[in-house]
């Protein structure tokens, strides 16, 4: 397994914190886990009202959501011109003059996902802001494409310059209870990606309980995961507070056994900025500060940017902003 | 801080609410009060002030009412009464709605109010106290308008005097002043003195409502205005605070025909069995002991925890307790404010400081300057011999014990004088709902803690009091059947001097745990009929017979587990040798009583059996409707062991009306007979004998009720004690039942039609609503 990674990137967890090396599948464990639905329903509920961010903090934290965005575009009408409008984005993701009137100048995004075909695009627009080009893979979003192809397309992103992988796992070990398969294939992405690091999908709108979510969560980070991710964002459920809060709980019981910190990707729904506060703060309380940075956390989301850019704007200038006044990527 | 420091710090810095509203409605009303009485306020007299216990600034300044202001407020209240009951359900309903949309209108201000002055943080008054109180008041604005529909034979108490605690300043309010109201009632409220300041902007808002006058009343001040309420002109005493203080009002309203209600303390246990979702188990904990600092009667403030997971559930906890955010209750981003008064710390640090056993964790968090706070403590490894584990702390205090089976853990949680809620976390439906029935506690929570509703009876049973508050169960407590009672004269026994009636001497013993006993003093008395011939003699039943015999009925717990169907069988088997004998009852009781209607009460007790019989398996419980998916189930459980002075004048069907619906509902008795007629009884217990009737579910005793009301009242292993006497023991019993503040119901020397049908009644006498919540979803 390879560890070393050549360039000095901040939001990559290998730079400070040893990287996932999994460990055995343990059975007894994964079978023993428990998640109370309702109970995790009502604490997701409470938590908007539990926490309150106001004024500057509001604004660092606006801000620290903005590093931690991986800045998406995953459609079929995807081109090189689009693309390299979405990597000037997430060079730029807010106005010169609102981060410098907020002393943030040199901000930029945690990461920019894209297709495979669309990798080598984003490496060259994105070559020396040391953002780097995270990849779906493994058959995304669905992950039905022959296994021998999926390990293959692991390999060719990798190639053409990724430096994350999103793989999704095949939702059928999971709905089947077969916790080998989903480790050994998990472990088998694992291995393709060598210093690439990799962010299992889990697609929990597709798993059926939170049983199954902190199930597989705990599987995946055994069989090596970097990060977990809630969603490919092409479910009709993407991530939601009680996800987060399964599988975040399980990245806390995985760092009290082995020491390891797996970081954490919601994706798909999380468009306003208020969204995102509730995030960091859950984030903040559950799992601790040191997950509150890029390399162990990422917002999956495409619009949250233009949402927290006027409410930015509104800090600075104190009047309502428009969608219009902002670049788009 | 520039931004940039704070995007490397992600502290949360601060968020407060405005106090400015409330400060300025303070102002508006000069920052004195006086009391709101007869529909207005009164001029502020000499007082103390009410502090923000986070700050130590004073709020305003409060008067302590005299015994004059209470009276008034009284006199108002008895005044406004018959018009307000007369107005009828809708016409009332319309009244409460107002008072539910103007409390929406406000809801921040008395958000805040009640935050500045009781030092929860906002969120809780915010989220939970002002929403409830609102939801409260919509329920039973509901209850009035179906009052007469599904009512059929109730009215109003009259005058209620209600006195509440400083813990949940308005949302107490709501739960005493909204069924009252829609009942038809007319109320006398004063809430604590710590927290009076949301009474008084009710009080308000009663005005905004245009509430007829005198119909809330609100007097101010401290435990002597409590004193002058429970002594005052009223009929109805409804408390909520501490045990001390309930029995002291057990006491004093004893005998006084004032019906009475008390929510008192509790050490609610909060179970966490080895299969639960164990972070969510804990995430609980911060709701049930570290909500409202703690300062909650049902708290769940005794872990019992399973042995295989505490090593794990405690680390976890400790982790836990160290990320609340403790500080300024208006701060929006807070989770544990300001304990209420100096007074109040001084106590909890008292308690923590005086125990020398387990492991004390305390949150790592810094405390604010100033202020009334204490920090978030647990305390692991304690034994329930540990004073920590019985008393009521009433703080932020976590303590803790382990057990290794579900049958322990039963036990531990019973090991208790309180009985108000318990919390039971497991993953396994079974063991849920098989723990859930065996928890002595008026309330139980599934995977979850500390939920209310309207909808939902709340309240407790042993020390933590009785009666219960919201739900259909909650009505009860604010009505009475119509129709006045005439007074029961005391019914003399005969006396003579003449021969056996039989030449063959009849021994009536008494009747404990399904074996004649003799009784323990080795006195009898003899029994004359009308004529003055000697019918037979009866033992004299002294304070260790009441012993042996509650201690009989508490050995024959399994009745209370027996199906419904099986209780109805012994009735009806108990009816069906009853009715073999009918002529020689009937004959009996002529002779016994002197009258000729011993055949009517023989078809009489006869009917009665039949009746509770068929509603053994029939008294059915609910599902009340409450706002979560999920379901709260309102089981009607028997109160235990019933103890009874019966009635004198009816010596077969006073007995038999006593121990029918008492045994359908799973009861046990221990029944005294008719003083002057007792050998109906002691007759009687031979149909028990062949009515398979299990040893010990019906115990009899005889002898002087006046003698035995005291032991029987005071045993503190009694839970309900019931007086139909002709003797005037109506207020000996009730002041002897504060002990243990079992459960009451005298006759007040008041006569009981005993041929009358009123089974709901006796039903809902003879058993106790258990509220189990289970949310659901997968």
């Amino acid at each position: 397994m390879t560890t070393a990674t050549t360039e000095r990137i901040a939001q990559l967890p290998q730079v400070s914190e040893p990287r996932n090396p999994g460990m055995a599948l343990d059975l007894d464990w994964v079978r023993g886990v428990q998640a109370n639905t309702s109970a995790i329903e009502r604490r997701a509920a409470t938590l908007p009202g539990r926490r309150s961010v106001k004024k500057d903090y509001q604004a660092a934290w606006l801000l620290r959501a903005i590093s931690c965005i991986d800045l998406t575009t995953l459609s079929g009408d995807d081109t090189v011109q689009r693309v390299r409008r979405l990597c000037a984005k997430a060079r730029q993701p807010v106005s010169p003059e609102i981060l410098a009137a907020l002393g943030m100048e040199g901000l930029t995004v945690g990461a920019v996902c894209v297709y495979h075909d669309m990798v080598a695009a984003a490496v060259e627009a994105l070559e020396g802001s040391g953002i780097p080009v995270a990849a779906v893979s493994t058959g995304f979003p669905a992950g039905l494409s022959p296994f021998h192809l999926r390990v293959a397309e692991i390999g060719e992103s990798v190639k053409a310059g990724a430096q994350e992988i999103d793989i999704v796992i095949s939702r059928r070990h999971v709905l089947g209870g077969d916790w080998q398969a989903l480790y050994e294939e998990m472990r088998a992405f694992r291995e393709a990606c060598g210093p690439a690091h990799v962010k299992a999908i889990l697609a929990t709108g597709e798993l059926g309980t939170l049983r199954n979510v902190a199930r597989a969560s705990l599987v995946c980070m055994m069989a090596g995961a970097d990060f977990i991710k809630t969603s490919t964002g092409k479910e009709s459920v993407n991530a939601t507070l009680p996800v987060s809060l399964v599988m975040i709980r399980a990245i806390r019981d995985y760092h009290e056994r082995t020491g390891i910190r797996i970081g954490y990707k919601p994706a798909g729904g999380i468009s306003k900025a208020k969204d995102a506060l509730v995030y960091l703060g859950l984030i903040k309380d559950e799992l601790g500060d040191r997950w509150l940075r890029p390399d162990l956390f990422r917002f999956g989301a495409s619009s949250l940017l233009g949402d927290i850019e006027r409410q930015l704007e509104h800090h600075v200038t104190g009047a309502y902003s428009a969608g219009y006044r902002h670049a788009m990527g | 801080m520039t931004v940039k420091e704070l995007f490397d710090s992600m502290d949360y810095g601060p968020a407060p609410e405005s106090a400015a509203e409330a400060l300025a409605w303070l102002v508006d009303m000069g920052d004195r009060f006086g009391h709101f009485i007869d529909g207005a306020f009164t001029a502020p007299g000499a007082g103390f002030e009410s502090k923000n216990p986070a700050t130590g600034e004073v709020l305003a300044t409060i008067t302590q009412a005299t015994q004059t202001d209470v009276d008034a407020a009284v006199k108002a209240a008895r005044k406004a009464q018959p018009k307000w009951e007369k107005l009828g359900g809708p016409g009332r309903a319309r009244y409460l709605y107002a008072i539910a949309r103007l409390l929406q209108k406000h809801a921040r201000l008395f958000a805040v109010l009640e935050t500045l002055d009781n030092g929860k943080p906002i969120r809780e008054s915010r989220d939970i106290d002002v929403p409830l109180a609102q939801r409260h008041f919509y329920y039973h604005a509901g209850m009035a308008q179906l009052m007469e529909e599904v009512l059929p034979g109730r009215a109003a108490l009259g005058v209620c005097g209600q006195i509440i605690p400083w813990n949940f300043p308005l949302l107490m309010l709501a739960w005493k002043v909204a069924p009252a109201l829609a009942m038809g009632n007319t109320v006398v409220l004063k809430p604590a003195e710590y927290t009076s300041l949301t009474a008084l902007l009710f009080a308000d808002i009663c005005t905004q409502a245009g509430l007829p006058r005198g119909v809330v009343n609100i007097v101010t001040g401290d435990g002597a205005v409590g004193e002058m309420i429970v002594a005052a002109e009223v009929d109805k005493i409804a408390f909520t605070g501490s045990t001390s203080v309930g029995r002291r009002i057990r006491e004093a309203t004893a005998g006084s025909g004032k019906a009475l209600t008390l929510e008192l303390g509790g050490k609610s246990p909060y179970i966490v069995f080895d299969d639960a979702d164990l972070d969510s188990a804990i995430e609980g904990l911060v709701d049930a002991i570290w909500f409202n600092q703690g300062q909650v009667c049902c708290a769940g403030s005794r872990l019992l925890v399973q042995e295989s997971v505490a090593e794990t559930f405690h680390a976890r906890l400790i982790a836990r307790m160290d990320k609340l955010r403790i500080g300024n209750p208006l701060d929006k981003c807070i989770d544990v404010g300001a304990v209420v008064d100096p007074v109040q710390l001084a106590t909890i640090r008292g308690m923590v400081e005086a125990n020398t056993a387990g492991q004390v964790h305390q949150a790592d968090i810094a405390l604010p300057a100033g202020g009334c706070y204490y920090p978030p403590t647990l305390i692991t490894g304690l034994a329930p011999s540990d004073r920590l584990m019985q008393e009521e702390i009433f703080g932020p205090v976590l303590v803790s014990c382990t057990f290794r089976t579900p049958a322990e853990a039963v036990e531990l949680a019973n090991n208790s004088r309180y009985g108000l809620a318990a919390t039971v976390w497991t993953e396994n439906v079974n063991l849920a709902l098989d723990i859930a029935p065996k928890l002595a506690a008026g309330v139980v929570w599934v995977n979850a803690t500390n939920l209310f509703d309207a909808a939902a009876g709340f309240g407790g049973v042993r020390e933590s009091g009785f009666g219960r508050e919201g739900g259909w169960e909650g009505l009860a407590a604010y009505t009475r059947p119509v129709g006045k009672a005439k007074a029961l004269k005391p019914v003399e026994s005969f006396s003579g001097s003449g021969a056996p009636a039989d030449p063959i001497d009849r021994t009536a013993k008494l009747y404990v745990g399904g074996k004649q006993a003799r009784p323990d003093g080795g006195y009898s008395r003899p029994v004359w009929g009308k004529g003055g011939a000697l019918l037979g003699h009866v033992g004299l039943a002294n304070r260790k017979d009441v012993r042996n015999a509650v201690e009989a009925a508490q050995g024959a717990a399994a009745w209370g587990r027996a199906t419904g169907h099986l209780r109805a069988q012994i009735l009806y088997y108990i009816a069906e040798n009853l009715s073999a004998r009918a002529g020689e009852f009937a004959h009996r009781l002529d002779a016994i009583t002197g009258a000729r209607h011993g055949a009517r009460e023989v078809e009489a007790s006869i009917q009665r059996l039949f009746t509770y019989a068929a509603w053994a398996d029939k008294y059915d419980g609910r599902v009340h409707s409450v706002p979560i998916r999920g379901v709260a189930l309102a089981m009607n459980e028997p109160v235990g062991v019933i103890g009874a002075l019966c009635a004198d004048e009816a010596p077969l069907l006073g007995l038999v009306s006593v121990m029918a619906p008492a045994l359908a509902m799973g009861n046990r008795v221990v029944l005294v007979a008719s003083e002057p007629f007792p050998l109906a009884a002691t007759d009687f217990y031979q149909v028990l004998d062949t009515s398979d009737v299990p040893g010990g579910v019906v115990n009899i005793l005889t002898g002087s009720h006046a003698e035995l009301a005291a032991p029987l009242a005071g045993h503190l292993n009694l839970d309900a004690v019931w007086s139909f006497s002709s003797t005037p023991l109506s207020k000996a019993v009730e002041a002897a039942s504060a002990g243990n503040l079992k459960r009451s119901w005298v006759n007040n020397a008041l006569a009981r039609d005993w041929f009358a049908n009123d089974s709901a009644e006796w039903l809902a006498q003879a058993s106790e609503v258990k509220n189990i919540w289970v949310p659901y979803g997968e």
